[in-house]
Order: structure tokens, then sequence, then C-alpha cells
């Protein structure tokens, strides 16, 4: 009994610090809309520029407390700082970017920071001092508890209460609530927007900066601590209700006692226990512990898509020239340009695939990886348990996947936006750690080697060529059905869900039966990888996996359908050609994301089509 | 006379390419592949060391006359990166032999691409006991001691130790459940009356320390196994430490004497835990002590342990090419089985068991302890790899390969 109350009590600390991270995202969320991908960055800058100013004594002067809380302060004025100089610069750019747009910006960010934080902080892991006053532990119940832990669970409800009084008690707050609750009206009303948002960014940075600082007395400063925080900081916020931050507390009290307590029942959850959480509040309350069902018609928040229109002739004539360079390419390229080849191919279907649901459905994956993964699986454990040759592995693969979309789908589509998309990452998680976790069947993280193509498949130009015919050859049967009766009900019910279903479309099935359409063909390209690879890991159903397809989509251009396309030889080109090249890819490869963003807000194909047009 | 200026000739037309590249003064070429933007604090020492080895060799005079030239590969931490990566060093730069990973994995990954592109792989860091047993292969070699090594000359420590309950924690993948599962299987085996009251497996890089150092103290164990690493060990020993759950009690600890994982714990290094590891500084024997000194001369910087396992692939590669006499994969192999090389510990000839290609490199056990505020280990030895592996019989049970 006494050992339940202090687990309670070490679930209470666990979540007081994912609040701090979280609170910080949701208000950034509820204002200006940004998926902000960062925000982890941010979180790890704080604990990094705290460990600086305490360790060098910054604020030395003026006695060993404030050495310590001095630098905790400064680390959260400080990301403060950076996240208004990261809205300034970057984000201010593309508000009127399509949906989600600005994700593809400050996953840009990340990529940066992770290099500048190992160039700036060294690559070993960092032990900050602990706090004064706060060293020891205390007797309750006859068990220590740490006395830090009993200061962290109550500057959650502090930092609660704090935000509470900003927003109801000072202008800048009434603002801000104004702007989660209509963004349009508070324009309207002659408010400035642009210091507004500034504002809020900072706020919210600095709450992450804080949250990460306050780490310093608990857990090692490392390099890793932004990717491993982002996500259930995320999770934490949709849980609660987009732009709550009563439901962000919520939320976080919630994982933080499930997990605490988890353990002591399961101790293998600790890899899928926060998702679970996630996608059972999601399907009993599709916004959140407390969020509230968005205004008006239309789900999504950036301006309406254009219309569809069929390709230019020039275009055409381009993507035939391109095909028979592609295919002539089997005959001339060596055979490691062939595998490179190969692999785009593979992303450019993957992406394609992602696209239909995203584009035409209206309806953004952030776990599109699970059935990547899936086609990959399906065809891997044929070959391990059966022994089955490849074009068998290949033929299950969509229908694998398209099933585990089928299943997925009828939860997730009945939502939008944000918790859709979050939605589908609770399944792809939950996906990823059957992969992983299922030891006797998948291997676990080992994996399934020796899936390898069938004899006569082996020579590079014979698999270049069939993943040629099957990657292009999806993506075109992806295009055909976007221009199909098919197509234009699922378009219908995105720009007018009202109207599709006042003519009879039955909205809600003809995005369920996209969805595992889109799920199938992701198969067909995850099945090509694992033949292309010989190998099959969960990594393939991972987080990254997702989100490589989600950023070659964006940076394609969500709004026309060769964007995908274009997209996904643009990343995967990008990223082969500087992975081989330098130790810093990440940073090119981020400062080049950040580039195209400002420059093509609208991705990559969007911007050549309106230079198209001008020129017309 | 005739027969033979035909014979060359032939053999010259054939081999055109190979000659080309064979003849003296042509570099020969390691494909390295390793997670080096993502598991920068492991892999910087390693590198460093693998270049510093690789100009000592060249300095003097190389392999034969030819130098030994390295070309390394990022992989990011992904096993498809990796395979791609070893794709273009085996068809673009044409290496002669890859090696590197260090994630087991990736490990797995290039080992089962270097069978199917019939092509050496060694093995440098990855730790997995599949590389060399279940999935194990005629290509592939490795040098570090498995986890099932580093858990028997943990388990002969163990279970000396009047503990009988006992409680694990280990991070959630592979190398933390088959760790858990050696040490129970060996530790039962050495003492039949242990018992294990509770486990945890945190998920890797993302400890809930607090929750889990207070599950395990709830079990009430007499003693701990430990095989939680990096950022995961510093938090568990942190609120550990604060909640005296190491207070009398045994802990057994994998890995944790390497510098790697002791050092960025500073002086909240736990004390008398009993691991596996790497005392740098008190290693003083010829062998180590110079190359502890060229390592400093050349990277003002202390060795680690990834330093040692780089330098000692680096010496296994050169021997086995100064002692095949075609650079060609089917004879390096031949070489490779039974490969004696000498370790840069200083403790004497390791050699590559031909029964399932892993060295028999070993690790130094020892406690640690708090020296000027540093950890470090004291009362260690060297636990010889060669003493600590199954019986031949059952290793061939367990290694299905093909030899």
């Amino acid at each position: 009994m006494d050992d339940l109350v202090v687990q309670a009590l070490s679930g209470l600390a666990s979540a007081s610090s994912l609040f701090l991270v979280a609170s910080g995202l949701t208000v950034i969320f509820g204002v200006t809309r940004v998926v902000n991908f960062a925000h982890g960055s941010l979180y790890m800058l704080g604990a990094y520029v705290a460990w600086s100013l305490v360790t060098h004594g910054v604020f030395a002067f003026a006695g060993p407390f404030w050495q310590f809380w001095g630098g905790i302060l400064g680390a959260a004025v400080v990301t403060a700082a950076i996240g208004a100089v990261i809205e300034v610069l970057l984000l201010r750019r593309i508000y009127r970017a399509p949906e989600l747009f600005q994700l593809l910006a400050t996953f840009g960010v990340v990529l940066v920071v992770q290099d500048v934080a190992l160039w700036a902080w060294g690559a070993q892991d960092l032990l900050g001092p602990r706090a004064p006053m706060l060293r020891g532990a205390v007797r309750i119940l006859g068990l220590r508890f740490p006395l830090y832990e009993l200061f962290l669970i109550a500057v959650g409800p502090l930092v609660l209460a704090g935000l509470w009084l900003l927003f109801h008690r000072t202008r800048f707050g009434v603002l801000v609530r104004a702007a989660t609750a209509d963004r349009e009206m508070v324009a309207a009303l002659g408010v400035n927007q642009a210091l507004l948002f500034t504002g809020v960014f900072a706020l919210g940075a600095g709450l992450a900066g804080l949250g990460g600082a306050l780490q310093l007395p608990r857990e090692s400063v490392n390099l890793h601590m932004d990717l491993s925080t982002i996500t259930e900081a995320f999770v934490v916020v949709v849980v609660g209700g987009l732009g709550s931050l009563t439901g962000a507390f919520l939320a976080a009290l919630l994982i933080g006692e499930l997990s605490a307590f988890g353990i002591l029942i399961l101790p293998k959850i600790t890899l899928v226990l926060v998702f679970l959480v996630m996608a059972v509040v999601l399907v009993v309350r599709p916004y959140g512990l407390l969020g509230r069902a968005p205004q008006g018609l239309h789900a999504s928040s950036g301006p309406p898509d254009p219309l569809l229109l069929p390709a230019p002739r020039a275009l055409r004539q381009l993507g035939a020239v391109v095909l028979a360079l592609l295919v002539g390419s089997a005959w001339v390229l060596p055979d490691y340009e062939l595998s490179v080849l190969t692999e785009i191919l593979v992303a450019l279907l993957f992406a394609a695939s992602l696209h239909f649901i995203m584009g035409p459905g209206g309806l953004a994956s952030f776990g599109h990886a699970a059935y990547f993964g899936a086609g990959a699986y399906a065809a891997a454990l044929l070959v391990q348990h059966a022994a089955a040759p490849m074009w068998a592995g290949m033929l299950l693969a969509p229908f694998a996947a398209g099933l585990l979309g089928l299943v997925f789908g009828w939860f997730c589509v009945r939502l939008s936006g944000v918790y859709a998309a979050m939605l589908t990452l609770a399944f792809a998680q939950i996906a990823w750690s059957t992969a992983f976790q299922w030891v006797e069947v998948t291997g676990g993280d080992n994996g399934i080697l020796g899936v390898w193509p069938d004899a006569w498949a082996q020579p590079k130009p014979v698999f270049y060529l069939l993943a040629l015919v099957l990657c292009v050859g999806g993506a075109m049967l992806l295009r055909r059905i976007v221009w199909a009766p098919f197509g234009a009900a699922l378009r219908a019910g995105r720009d007018s869900p009202l109207r599709a279903e006042a003519i009879g479309i039955d909205t809600f099935r003809t995005r369920w039966m996209a969805f595992a359409i889109s799920a199938a063909f992701a198969g067909v390209a995850g099945s090509v990888f694992a033949y292309a690879k010989g190998s099959v890991f969960p990594t393939y159903l991972g987080i990254s996996r997702s989100v490589d397809a989600l950023l070659m989509v964006l940076l394609g251009g969500v709004q026309t359908l060769s964007g995908p396309l274009l997209g996904a030889v643009a990343l995967t080109g990008l990223q082969e050609q500087l992975m081989r090249g330098t130790d810093h890819w990440r940073l090119l490869l981020g400062a080049t994301i950040i580039l195209l963003v400002v420059f093509f807000p609208q991705g990559l194909a969007g911007a050549a089509r309106a230079a198209w047009e001008k020129r017309a | 006379m005739s027969g033979v200026s035909r014979r060359v000739v032939m053999t010259g037309v054939l081999a055109a390419p190979m000659l080309a590249r064979a003849q003296a003064g042509a570099p020969i070429k390691i494909g390295e592949v390793n997670s080096y933007t993502s598991q920068p604090a492991f892999l910087a020492p390693y590198r460093n060391s693998w270049i510093l080895a690789v100009e000592q060799i060249n300095a003097a005079g190389g392999i034969n006359g030819r130098p030994l030239e390295t070309i390394f590969r990022d992989d990011g931490g992904k096993p498809e990166d990796a395979v791609r990566h070893a794709g273009e060093l085996i068809n673009n730069e044409k290496v002669d032999l890859l090696a590197g990973g260090f994630l087991s994995n990736i490990g797995l990954a290039l080992g089962d691409f270097a069978n199917q592109n019939r092509k050496l792989y060694i093995a440098s860091e990855p730790l997995t006991d599949a590389l060399v047993w279940a999935r194990g292969n005629r290509y592939t070699f490795r040098l570090r001691p498995s986890t099932y090594m580093q858990c028997a000359m943990l388990v002969e420590e163990a279970a000396k130790l009047p503990a009988r309950r006992w409680a694990m924690v280990a991070p959630n993948y592979e190398y933390g459940q088959s760790s858990v599962r050696w040490f129970k299987e060996l530790l039962t085996r050495a003492k039949p009356d242990v018992e294990f009251v509770a486990e945890q497996f945190p998920a890797l890089g993302r400890i809930d320390a607090g929750a889990t150092v207070q599950a395990l103290a709830g079990a009430r164990p007499e003693a701990i196994f430990n095989v939680t690493f990096g950022a995961d060990l510093t938090n568990f020993v942190r609120q550990g430490n604060t909640r005296g759950l190491f207070e009398h009690r045994s802990v057994v600890s994998v890995l944790t004497g390497e510098p790697e994982y002791l050092e960025p714990l500073g002086d909240e290094a736990p004390e008398g835990w009993i691991v596996t590891g790497y005392p740098w500084e008190q290693i003083d024997n010829p062998t180590h002590t110079a190359f502890r000194a060229a390592y400093k001369a050349r990277w003002n910087a202390d060795p680690k342990l990834g330093s040692v396992v780089a330098r000692d692939t680096v010496t296994a590669i050169a021997a086995a090419l100064r002692k095949t006499s075609a650079i060609e994969t089917e004879a390096l192999i031949a070489t490779f089985r039974g490969l004696t090389f000498p370790t840069s510990f200083g403790t004497g000839d390791v050699t590559f068991r031909a029964i399932d290609h892993q060295s028999t490199l070993g690790a130094f056990v020892g406690k640690t302890a708090l020296r000027n505020g540093r950890g470090t280990m004291t009362d260690w030895r060297y636990a010889d790899g060669a003493k600590y592996f199954p019986t031949d019989e059952v290793v061939r049970t367990l290694r299905t390969a093909p030899v």
C-alpha cells in the first residue's frame, strides 16, 4: 500500500514534467495552428542552455541559489528568444500556406538544431548539478522520496495557475484566447496578429525551455531529448484537446499515473502505453478530453484547395520522356545507381499513396508507415514461415496492408484535422510496437533477414524494372482513381461534406475506402522495399518513416497530383547525396528544407505550376 | 616455357581489372558503415582510433606494400540506409571488405547483406548473439564480446554473492531482453536457489526513472541486475541514489564500467557495482600504454572502449590481409577462421573462432568506485572471452548456418 502511494507520487512528478512541455505546444497550436515539430528541440535547447548557464556559473555572483535558479530561468528566457526568432524569420512567412505545411518548416529546424547542439555541446551526455536545497529526500510513509520530485509536482499546477491568470487577467491573454477561438475575427477587429503570434510562439518556446531546464537535476542532457519528448508532448496535447491547457494538464496526469502503475502490472507496456491511451481517448472522445469541435463547416483552417485540373499537354509529354529515360536507365546505369533509383521509386509510390488520402481525401496521416511496414512484414513473414516465392509476397502485401487500413481507417476517418492525424499515429505506433515486441513471430527489433528476390529478379536491372512497373504503375493507377467518379466523390466529401451528403454520397464510406486503398498501395511500396533491402525491421513502421512520407508530400506540394512524386525524388535523392558526402547532412538537409519552405510555400510542384501559369 | 607464358597471358587477360587494382601501391579498401550521427558519443572515439590505427599501419609500409584505405559511411541509425551504403561501397567504391555496425539490427542487416553478396563483413561493435549464432553466416565475423559472454562474466561474480532475491531492469529491446534471459538462465544454473522477484523494461532512451526505481524497490530484492545504459542509466542512478534503492543491495551491471557510460555519471557514479568495462587509466602494460599514449597524442583525448574496438578491428583486418595471398573474399574467410592477433588491451592474443566466427576478445570485470569525483573501476581483472562460451556442442545447436 505504501509502495502504491509513493508510486502515485512518482507518477505525479512525471505528469508535471509532461505538462510543462505540452502546455507550450498547446498554446502555440491553439493560436497559430502550427504543428510545431521543433517543440522537442526547444525543450532540448532549454536543457542544454540551462546546463551551460549553471555549470559556467553565469549567475554565480548572486550566490549558489541564484547560480542554479537563475540559470534555469535564464534558459527559459533564452529559449523564448530563440522561439521568437524562429517565428519571425520562418513561420511568419508561411502562415498562408496549406495546412500542416508549417510542420515541414519546423522539421527543418529540428534537423538544424540537432547538428548545432552536437557542435556546441559535444556528443557526450551531460550531467547537470542537483538543485540547491532540494538535493535530498523526505520520508513518506517510511519510504524515501526525492525532494526535487515533490517540487516538480508543485510546479505543474503553479504553471497552470500562472497561465490561467495570464490568459484571463491580462489583455494579451484575452487576445490569445480570442485568437484561439476565432482567428479571423480577431484579425478583423484590428489586432496586430503578427505581434500576437510572435508573443505566443515565444511564450510556448519559453515553456518548452523551462520544461527542459527543470529536468537538469533529474536527467542527463543529451542529443536524443528532442525526439523522445516531442511525440509524448503531442500525445498529451491531443488527448487533452488541442489548445486546452486544463485538458493538457488532465492528460498529463492521466498518462503519468497510467505509466507509473502500468509498469507494475505489465513491465513491457512502456513502448506503447501512451499511444494506447491516445487511441482509446480519441475513439471515445474525438476532440480529446476537453477539446471542442472546430467552428464552421470546413474542418481544416487553411484556404480551400484549388480545383484539380488535368495535366497540361507539356507536362504529359515531360512525364513520358522521364518514363522513357527511367526505362532506359536499366540498360545504362551501374548497379548501385539502379538500387538508389529503386529506392526513389519506392518513395514515390509511398508518397503518392499518402497523398491520395491527404490531398483528395483531406485526411493527413502521421502514421502512414504502418501500411508500408505491413506490406513489408507480410512479404517477409511469408518468406520466413512459408518459404514463399517473391510474387506471393508481393501479392499478399497490398491485401495485408489494405486490411490493416480498413481496420484502422474505420476509426480514423471519423475524425478530422490534427485529431485524425494523431489517431493514425497512435495506431501506427501500436503496429510498430507489435512488430517490435512480438519477438517469436516478427523477430523483434532484430527484424527478419533473408528476404531476397527470387533468382530471376536478383540482377539489379531486372529488379529495378520490376520496381518501376509496380511503383510507377501504382502511382498512375492512384492518379486514375482520383479522376474516376470515386475520386470525384472523395474530393466532394473533402470540399463540402454537407453538399456531398445531400447529393447522396456516403462520405464516411468513401473516405474509409480511400483510406484502405491508400494503405494497400503503401503496402506494395513496402513489399518492394523489403525485397530490395533483403531485410525487414520495425523501423519500417516507425515514426521517422511516416514523417518522411509526410515531408515528401508537403515538399512537393499537397495540392497537385505530381507534387508528391517530385517531393519523393527531391527528398530521397537529396538525403542519399548528403549522407554519402558529409557528416553534417542533417544541417544541410534541414537548411535546404527551410529555404525551400520559405521560397516555395506551395511546394515544389505548386511553385512550378505557378511559374507555368504566369508564363502562359 | 611457352606453356608458362601462355598461362600468364591468359590470367592477365581474364583478370585484367583485378590485376589493375591488385598491383603494388594500390590501396586495399575497407568500407566502414556506422551510426556516426545517431550515436556520436560512442562512435567519435571509435572513428578517431580507427583513423589512427590505419595511419600507423600505412606509416609502417602498409600491407605488403599496399596502403589501407577506409571509406566511412553514416547510416543515421537505420538498417535500410546501412544496406544502401554497403551496396554503394561494394559496387562503386569496390571495397575489398565491409566492417562496422554499432546497433545490433544494423549489424544483422549488414551481415545478411554480406551473405547475399558474398563479401566479408567484420562486425566490430554489435552485441547481439544472433549475429554469430541464430543468424550467423559464413561471411560475418564479430569482434566484441557478445551479450552472452558479458552476462556469463557477470554471472560468475553474481553467483558468489549471498543474494537470493534478484530484480532486473533492462531497456525494452532485444539486447535488454537477451541479457535478462541469459543472466537468469546462467545464474539459475550456477545457483539453483535464486528467485527473480521483479522485472522492469523501460523504453530505450525514455525511462520513467522514478516509477521504475520505486517498482523495483517495492519488490524488496536483495540484488539488482541492470542492463540500462546511457541516458537511461544516468536517470536511473540519480533516482536510485536519492531513493536509496542501492543501499544494502548488490548491483550487477552490464557495460557500466566502460568509460562511455561511467564518465557522464560524473561524481554520481555508483560505488561497488559489479560491472564489465574498461579501466583505461589503470592498464599499464607496454602494449596498452603505447596505445593510450599514441591516441592521446593524436586526438588529445583519452581512449574509450570504442577506441579499443576500432583499433582491434583494424589490427585483425591487417593481420588477415598480411596472411592472405590474394585479397579475395574466400581466401580472407579462410584466414579469419582461427586468425590470431594481439589486442590493444595488452592482455595477449585473441582468436576468431572457426566454429562461430566470434572473437575471444574479453572484457574487464571489476567494481565501480569514485576517485577524485569520477567513476572508475577497482578490483578488476581481465576476463578472457575464450572462457565464457557455451560448449561447442551447444554452439553447434545455436548456430544453424552452414560453417
